[in-house]
């Protein structure tokens, strides 16, 4: 069939250049249906008898047939389809399931915090340098100290960075503070790069009076409108298609600047990772899309979570440019992050990164990670793959560093953050009148009779009720 | 078998307007009034354009509206407003209200249609999850009030499963939304631009067999009806009548039979669900001493089970019955058995003479 199409157009074409007639060719059923050879080919009287005949013929097909010629002319290997133009081949072969290689991890600094020679880096200011390593440090003794309140059973629950300090920091340092931010739940270090302070961290933790949040939520789900850092939720993924909303209003408003968004490696298997860039896509909405891909979900070691090369391999699915990069390498990290980030706001376009990194710590205060995973292999990446340790190896080597640095703005965090705790510790709670505030604009009815009747209630019985709380 | 024949081939006369008994209206006009003949799927168009023209940070998507939407509800939208503001999204319901709720917390308005209430789950995480605690998980530094759901739902006759479901029960169980249900085109349209401008995220619900088949004069200025104000649209002494959408036409027609068998009845249309307006039902049922609800949705965990429990405890004393509830059946929207699924008129009719009786 498909020879004889091939003859078929070839007929036409030399038709068409040789014997100039106006292109009709109509196949009728009493036409010879098999090819004509080529002697046929050469008698012309023969052609023009069948062709006068069949002149006045569907004109429809002659226009289809334009099109295939036209085509034709331009390049005979390929197809129309509704998406465009497809080339053909005849080779039965499947696209294998993956590469051979696999996507290359882009890195500046060696494990020494040595930037490998012919490196393509942003550089970075000896200020902004250390503003990044002060923050990764801080970040350091934030985690722990709130680990152990948590431990003390002075706070209900807690989620460590530990090993993801790089992503966190760089990343933040390389976006402008009009970016809004669309948290997972592990980046309290791009709040703590925008200036959350150590005490407005601890309130929320506390869920006091002064929590921005007015204590609905447990501890870590800090959210800033000053920060342009959306409120953290704690189903995976829901944030990516509301980037992508957020992302096409900054587009719409012509504003110079992009929405930022966090995944983890487990949250790339909800549906709404697939909505989030599909949208994104499909709108050309400035999102970056940033994926840490830190090996466990939970329990779930990435094996099990999916059969693709990573996360990055999934961009061009969407038709979304990505880059994969070492995500304990913080001027990587900046450099990726900025250059995506200008970008997808000059390109209004959609990027996706994928940090590759590792979690140290457990998933949070309500995990034992050593039930799942070898002791070893969190020692191996605490000690030898931390990212904090390798950018201060070369903060230190430009000489924009000192030990007494270290032991100064360590000592300086802790005490701040002690004190942070004891103040957020002895605060009031927020007044029982929040419990029924902001559900919506407006308290409605229902709202304010379950309100009175809780006053009431809790006048009368007030040993059913935690103290603390004003009514 | 005769009410589903009368489904297809009359148009359905609006409750409360042809029989000149709406006592209550709640409609604001402004200067001269010039109303117009349209169906419901004109008159949400009509507020959908308003909506736009109002407010430049508004925007309209979801599967083919572009073109004018599977209902046309979306007609000449795309045209006059352009593709930026008025757009085709992919099919994918969790990405259309996700998307939609990032476009309300940056201040926009977002009126997101799904194409029927039917494919309304995927996205149910977004609007039970994210859209309704937006505000209050974020001590209200961010909402997403701009932002509002459109959803066809409700019998049509040959819908089945997946084009006839009724999801409105499992929406009113969901502090920080809102749920609306209009019952004609001149109410759709005020009810629709208040749930748009409403600093609420709003799940409207549009009843399907209304969009042709009910024909209505409606003002053609910017107007809005309130939100949790339910209209007795039917005085009556001996029953309260409870519906909202489609089902007031039945449980209307009901009411003049009944009225021929010297009932006299009462017909109240809730409008919002969620928040409800409680106080109009309960000063009726506290007048009639009986009530009765009727929706098209399977009557275990229906909304009816709220309205009933609610009345019961604030009306206690003045029930001459039990409650009653005519309602779908619990099984799946069924084809060939709608008919028998339906709470129809006379099954309705039949509970009101049986709670009068009682």
């Amino acid at each position: 069939m498909a020879i004889w199409f091939a003859r078929s157009r070839n007929i036409v074409s030399s038709l068409r250049h040789n014997l100039n007639l106006s292109g009709i060719l109509v196949q009728r059923d009493h036409s010879p249906r098999h090819a004509f050879t080529n002697s046929q080919l050469s008698s012309r009287s023969v052609f023009l008898d069948s062709f006068t005949s069949l002149r006045h013929e569907s004109t429809a097909v002659e226009k289809q047939l334009d099109l295939v010629q036209q085509s034709d002319e331009e390049d005979p290997q390929e197809l129309n389809f509704p998406g465009g133009k497809v080339g053909y081949t005849s080779e039965l072969k499947f696209i294998p399931e993956s590469s051979s290689r696999r996507v290359p991890c882009y890195r500046v600094l060696d494990e020494n915090g040595r930037i490998i020679p012919d490196s393509d880096f942003i550089p970075v200011s000896e200020k902004l340098a250390v503003r990044m390593y002060e923050h990764m440090a801080t970040l350091q003794v934030m985690d722990h100290i709130f680990y152990e309140a948590q431990r003390q059973g002075r706070i209900s629950f807690y989620i460590t960075t530990v090993g993801e300090e790089a992503v966190n920091i760089a990343s933040a340092a390389a976006l402008a503070p009009d970016d809004v931010v669309l948290p997972q739940y592990r980046e309290p270090g791009v709040l703590l790069w925008r200036g959350f302070t150590l005490q407005e961290f601890a309130n929320q933790c506390f869920g006091n009076k002064a929590d921005h949040g007015k204590g609905r939520q447990m501890p870590v789900h800090y959210g800033s409108n000053r920060h342009s850092y959306f409120t953290v939720s704690s189903p995976i993924a829901t944030q990516l298609p509301q980037a992508a909303g957020v992302g096409y209003s900054l587009k719409m408003e012509k504003k110079n600047a992009c929405a930022v968004t966090f995944i983890g490696d487990g949250g790339t298997s909800e549906g709404d990772f697939h909505a989030g860039l599909n949208f994104a896509a499909v709108m050309e909405a400035p999102v970056v899309f940033i994926c840490r891909n830190n090996g466990w979900a939970i329990s779930t070691h990435i094996s099990e979570q999916f059969r693709s090369d990573g996360i990055v391999v999934k961009g061009q699915a969407y038709g979304i440019r990505s880059i994969r990069v070492d995500g304990n390498d913080a001027l990587a990290i900046y450099s990726a992050v900025r250059s995506a980030r200008e970008m997808a706001v000059k390109e209004q376009r959609p990027v996706l990164i994928e940090a590759m990194t590792y979690r140290v710590g457990h998933h949070s205060t309500s995990d034992d990670s050593t039930k799942y995973r070898a002791a070893d292999e969190i020692q191996y990446w605490k000690m030898s793959r931390n990212p904090v340790n390798r950018f201060r190896k070369w903060v230190e080597d430009n000489g924009w560093w000192s030990e007494e640095d270290e032991s100064k703005l360590r000592s300086d965090a802790r005490k701040q953050l002690l004190q942070a705790i004891q103040a957020a510790e002895k605060s009031e709670k927020p007044p029982l009148t929040e419990l029924f505030s902001d559900v919506y604009d407006v308290k409605t009815k229902n709202l304010e009779e379950q309100e009175l009747g809780l006053k009431e209630l809790v006048e009368k019985q007030p040993q059913d009720y935690p103290p603390g709380f004003h009514i | 078998m005769a009410s589903l024949l009368s489904r297809f081939c009359r148009k359905v006369a609006v409750p409360g307007s042809a029989h000149g008994a709406r006592m209550v209206s709640t409609t604001t006009s402004c200067g001269s009034e010039t109303v117009k003949s349209l169906n419901l799927y004109s008159a949400i168009n009509q507020a959908l354009h308003i909506a736009l023209e109002t407010d430049p940070r508004s925007y309209v998507f979801g599967e083919d509206v572009g073109f004018g939407g599977v209902f046309r509800c979306t007609t000449g939208l795309a045209e006059r407003f352009g593709k930026n503001r008025v757009f085709n999204t992919p099919l994918c319901e969790q990405g259309i209200v996700g998307f939609g709720i990032g476009l309300a917390a940056m201040g926009n308005r977002a009126v997101v249609e799904i194409q029927f209430a039917d494919y309304i789950y995927p996205a149910f995480d977004q609007i039970v999850n994210e859209a309704a605690k937006f505000r209050y998980r974020s001590g209200n530094q961010f909402n997403c009030g701009g932002l509002t759901i459109r959803a066809p739902y409700g019998a049509v006759g040959h819908g089945g499963h997946y084009h006839s479901q009724s999801p409105e029960a499992f929406f009113c169980h969901v502090p920080g939304i809102k749920v609306v249900i209009p019952r004609s085109p001149r109410e759709a349209k005020g009810l629709l631009l208040s749930s748009i401008r409403d600093p609420n995220p709003v799940v409207f619900f549009e009843p399907k067999w209304l969009y042709r088949q009910a024909v209505e004069e409606v003002p053609e200025h910017d107007y809005m009806i309130p939100l949790s104000e339910a209209e007795v649209i039917r005085e009556g002494n001996d029953i309260t009548l409870v519906g909202w959408g489609a089902q007031l036409t039945v449980m209307e027609q009901a009411c003049l039979d009944a009225e021929k068998e010297g009932i006299s009845c009462e017909l109240i249309d809730l409008k919002t669900l969620l928040p409800w307006d409680k106080e109009t039902v309960e000063a009726s049922v506290k007048k009639t001493g009986r009530l009765l609800i009727s929706h098209e949705a399977p009557v275990t965990g229906g909304f009816g089970a709220e309205i009933s429990a609610t009345i019961l405890e604030r009306c206690f004393l003045k029930l001459e019955a039990p409650v009653s509830r005519v309602c779908g059946l619990d099984t799946p929207f069924p084809l060939v058995f709608e008919p028998f699924y339906m709470p129809t008129k006379n099954k309705i009719l039949d509970a009101i003479k049986s709670t009068v009786n009682y």
